[in-house]
């Protein structure tokens, strides 16, 4: 291993890489670019012409020469039939937001099932205090039956909830009641039913309409789960943490030990986290986090909504930050110091991240050194598929298909395009809310001058600039990726890697490409932070070299067997 | 793990499920659709539905669960989800190309009363293609019932009878692996039964690694087989509870006659359809299956002083949870607590019955339908036992009380090659009886003195 192969850590703020550069300075992207573009009209060609029109405006190939930026379309129906992966507004809801918050009785009113997916499937990891509830381990259903559906559920839900108190001590610091398809159809009142319980049981009790059909995925859900958290929880109580820097990090779900390896790296650097929205998160925690200094946006598309409620009501700023990756990891920690401006904390910052990248660079550099020129795809909601761009660039490798499932326009493109982003029939049916600052407990940090001042040099501050910047030319840009797209892109481009979720995963392994889930993890981790990119790498290597892709062929299909031809010449002779 | 569980009295629960032990129809019928050699399962409502159904499937099986929805929108969810079907139906003819489409409702769509039958008699279908339904509201029943219902769907919507018999034995092997259908057939192959198995998952969701996608993999019951079952001479539906309604509705479209089997787990289970393959086919027991069996049962009289009333929970979906509880008296265990999720079919009577053949006094075993996992958590901390039997879901409690675990059964979402092999048969019997008394063994290596370690067991 030599020197060179080492990544430099960046003594600077790492300057978002300039778009195009890296394509041009490796020339097998030229065929890539040639690929995808080929790919692309094929694809399309392929459908009729009404899902030809759909899906060619979620389809892009970057072109960072163009005058004006690419759009895309997103956050639009999901075409019947062509099998998409997205999932629901209460997968959204409930398994994303909500579920992973340990305190609280997550009661889901409605048939079996959507308790049942969302029981212990995603990883959220979550520790037990001592003396203290943790319920992630459990699933709460009301197991809507016909006579349910046809009478009503709503005596069943209030009867749940005092069931479900009456078990647990130390009592839920919440219920939180989350509804599927068939509970909006049929007019059950989950918000009166949580009304009468809080006020009988003293307990708060706080309903979301996250039916199914709402919205056209999960992000619904995401938006759903938001307001009502702004709504009930963020805001109701008050005492102040004394530390000095403190942080809520939100959209970590300590998915794998993501957030407790974040959470270390904070704490190292003299930046304490007081709420964690919600990997490992508890209501109480999240009550008070409208007292903490600064707001650090992980995955933006699920909680973005929080970050900039907080903003309209208690004044809180946020920074989009991407703890995925050495660099990412020392960008974020940079721009909080900056944005904290505090020599002692800037010092300690830089400390950290020179010995954190100095523990883990002759691993990484190994790791490197196998892995540079590989290609990869990913396809991940929230915004791991831009997050990982940045650690595979720093393993030497360069992402050819990146796409979401459920991301938005600003997502993709920045924040700068949300104010036209077209409303339509279905995005108009999940409730916006337009909050007032909260009298007494609104801040400001800064004057609105200066904080224009530092919004110009902390990248991040308040604002997101998406995924297509940090792609390279000519790779492909694509919105609610489906089977069909999956199988003609990987023929065409051939990435090493697919990191996708659970439902293609076996599609993408059984036609000969690697395959890792990037929701789960594969069901190790963590990968954030600094050993979590060891983590990453490692697993990506042990995956790409694992000993029975070389078995796949069977020795006698690679070369004929001689006995066999002896054999049949005897039997002529014969 | 589990620290929240009260560890005091059984507090009793009417509206509240905590832990299920079942779960929607849907899935169900997913999984038997994908037994079907060409078919696209679609499910009719919204798109979560069929992404936590392919999530399951796939996070069991280890191996790609294709279906298609008809992503309901809110708009669809009040007009109604015709217009969503027809769109579905035409791309996933024009993408995918299946055979059959075999469309299973959901919650969603039988709420706002989609008629399914008027639906697809407005929408043109391709010549030589077809689109066949069954109902499976996630309000009834569960995964185990929605497999039943979409089997005899492909009866109801597929099978004819012509003048010509086809000789065929019919079989409906019930909500197994498809190792098990694999074992399965070796049987009805030994007995050289010309047969139909309907599903028939081998071949689909444990296709072999070859280098190449198959949307559609070679294995599964040929559509042409299903068209040919009005013809059959008799039906084997084993598994009351996933079996029977698709050889009822075989006998009820065209009179072919059936009897209801138990699940071949355990002796004499598969003694019974040993028995009937041999009546039925008018051939001797094979020696090699006569074989098979002595090898089982020599095995249960090596081992029987390491099970003899070992107490089990047994916890899972009725037609296996009923078997492995005799399974487990046969090797004179002492099964304690048995419970399902799944509602119907007169499961604690069943339960007696099996009790009551080995004289167990129904008094000293709780058992209970519609029951989960939180409730026998809870009788576990009560009087605990040495073995737990049953899926993944199981493996908190494992954890919690320090109880060995042997997984069996739906979903297997932890550990790799379980639906390869078969647990039913006697060669099923005895990986199972190997399991168990492994795990037990285990334990005492684990647990004993330095000094009482032994090479011999």
């Amino acid at each position: 291993m030599t020197v060179e192969t080492l990544i430099k850590p960046d003594a600077a703020p790492a300057a978002s890489s300039a778009a195009g550069t890296a394509a041009a300075s490796n020339p097998a992207s030229l065929d890539i670019q040639a690929a995808a573009t080929a790919a692309l009209s094929e694809v399309l060609e392929s459908y009729e012409a009404k899902v030809f029109k759909n899906r060619k405006k979620h389809l892009i190939q970057v072109d960072h020469t163009l005058e004006t930026p690419q759009e895309i379309t997103a956050n639009t129906r999901t075409i019947p039939g062509i099998l998409s992966h997205r999932g629901c507004c209460y997968a959204g809801c409930k398994g994303v937001v909500l579920g992973p918050i340990k305190d609280a009785l997550v009661i889901t009113h409605g048939p079996i099932g959507c308790a049942f997916y969302t029981w212990g499937t995603r990883r959220h990891k979550a520790s037990t205090e001592e003396g203290k509830l943790n319920l992630v381990p459990y699933s709460f259903s009301t197991d809507m039956r016909e006579t349910d559906i046809v009478f009503g559920g709503e005596k069943k839900l209030f009867k749940a909830i005092e069931e479900g108190l009456a078990l647990f001590s130390p009592q839920p610091a919440a219920v939180l009641i989350c509804s599927t398809c068939p509970v909006g159809l049929i007019g059950d009142d989950i918000h009166a039913v949580a009304a009468r319980a809080e006020a009988q049981f003293g307990v708060k009790c706080i309903a979301f309409s996250c039916e199914g059909y709402k919205g056209v995925s999960q992000s619904a859900g995401h938006h759903i789960a938001n307001n009502q958290l702004i709504r009930r929880v963020i805001g109701e109580t008050d005492d102040k943490p004394s530390s000095r820097f403190t942080v809520n990090l939100l959209g970590e779900y300590n998915i794998g030990g993501d957030g407790w390896e974040t959470e270390r790296i904070l704490t190292r650097c003299g930046i304490d986290v007081l709420a964690v929205m919600t990997g490992n998160g508890t209501v109480a925690d999240i009550s008070r986090a409208h007292t903490a200094d600064l707001n650090l946006v992980q995955c933006h598309r699920s909680i973005n909504y929080i970050a900039e409620m907080m903003q309209d009501q208690y004044g809180m700023d946020w920074i989009k930050v991407n703890f995925i990756g050495t660099k990412g990891v020392a960008k974020s920690l940079r721009a909080i110091a900056a944005y904290f401006d505090d020599a002692e904390l800037s010092a300690r910052v830089e400390e950290v991240i020179a010995s954190e990248e100095a523990e883990i660079a002759e691993e990484l550099a190994y790791y490197r050194e196998r892995l540079t020129g590989r290609t990869a795809a990913l396809y991940v909601g929230g915004s791991r598929s831009h997050h990982y761009q940045n650690l595979l660039r720093e393993l030497g490798m360069s992402t050819v298909i990146a796409g979401y499932e459920f991301a938005h326009r600003d997502d993709y493109e920045g924040r700068e395009v949300m104010d036209s982003i077209k409303v339509d029939a279905d995005s108009k049916n999940i409730e916006e809310l337009h909050l007032e600052p909260v009298e007494g407990k609104y801040r400001l940090r800064f004057s609105p001058e200066k904080l224009e001042e530092l919004k110009a040099s902390i990248e991040g501050l308040d604002y997101y600039e998406g995924m297509i910047k940090e792609m390279d030319n000519g790779t492909l840009m694509i919105d609610d990726l489906n089977h069909f797209e999956t199988e003609e892109f990987v023929r065409a481009l051939q990435p090493d890697v697919f990191f996708s979720g659970i439902k293609d995963k076996y599609v993408l392994q059984k036609g000969g490409t690697l395959s890792r889930q990037l929701h789960s993890y594969d069901y190790k981790g963590p990968y954030a932070g600094y050993a979590g990119a060891v983590n990453f790498a490692h697993d990506l290597l042990m995956g790409l070299t694992v000993p029975a892709w070389q078995m796949i062929t069977p020795p006698w299909k690679r070369e004929p067997l001689l006995q066999g031809e002896m054999l049949a010449s005897t039997g002529e002779e014969e | 793990m589990l620290d929240a569980t009260p560890r005091g009295e059984v507090a009793e629960r009417s509206a509240l499920t905590i832990n299920p032990c079942k779960t929607c129809q849907p899935v169900g019928a997913l999984y038997a659709a994908l037994g079907v050699h060409g078919t696209m399962p679609h499910s009719h409502g919204s798109q979560g539905c069929v992404s936590f159904h392919r999530m399951f499937l796939t996070r069991h099986f280890k191996e790609p669960a294709m279906a298609s929805t008809s992503a309901f929108t809110e708009g669809a969810s009040v007009f109604g989800g015709g217009a969503n079907l027809k769109t579905a139906v035409r791309n996933i003819f024009d993408l995918y190309d299946p055979e059959i489409i075999a469309v299973h409702t959901t919650c969603l769509s039988e709420t706002i009363g989609d008629d399914l039958h008027s639906f697809l008699s407005d929408i043109e279908i391709p010549e030589g293609k077809r689109v066949i339904y069954c109902s499976t509201p996630s309000y009834q029943g569960s995964h185990i019932t929605g497999f039943s219902s979409m089997a005899a769907g492909f009866v109801e919507h597929m099978a004819q009878k012509s003048d010509v018999p086809s000789g065929r034995l019919a079989v409906i092997p019930g909500f197994v692996n498809p190792g098990d259908m694999r074992k399965i057939k070796s049987y009805l192959e030994e007995f050289r039964i010309n047969y139909t198995l309907l599903p028939d998952t081998s071949g689909v969701l444990d296709a072999p690694m070859t280098g190449e996608f198959e949307m559609f993999p070679k294995g599964g019951t040929r559509a042409a087989d299903v068209v040919r079952l009005g013809d059959a001479h008799f039906t084997l539906a084993l598994g009351q509870w996933a079996s029977e309604a698709a050889a009822n509705a075989l006998q009820r479209k065209h009179g072919v006659q059936y009897a209801t089997l138990p699940l071949p787990i355990g002796v004499r289970a598969t003694d019974e359809f040993i028995s009937a393959l041999s009546g039925y086919s008018k051939h001797p027991v094979p020696a090699s299956i006569e074989e098979e069996r002595g090898q089982l049962i020599d095995c249960m009289l090596d081992a029987h002083q390491y099970l003899d009333k070992r107490r089990v929970a047994i916890a899972g979906d009725p037609d296996h949870v009923l078997r492995l509880t005799e399974f487990c008296l046969e090797l004179g265990m002492s099964p304690v607590y048995v419970g399902t999720g799944t509602p119907g079919g007169h499961f604690e009577e069943r339960v007696a019955e099996v009790l009551a053949r080995f004289d167990v006094d129904p008094e000293t075993v709780w058992f209970k339908s519609e029951t989960d996992y939180f409730e026998i958590h809870q009788r576990i901390i009560q009087e605990p036992v040495d073995l737990l039997l049953g899926p993944s879901l199981f493996k908190q409690v494992a954890r919690a009380e320090d109880i060995p675990l042997v997984r069996v059964g739906f979903p297997i979402l932890d550990r790799y090659v379980h639906p390869y092999l078969p647990l039913v048969g006697y060669e099923g019997a005895m990986r199972l009886l190997r399991d168990m008394a492994d795990a037990l063994m285990d334990r005492l290596d684990r647990d004993c003195d330095d000094k009482d370690l032994e090479f011999v067991m």
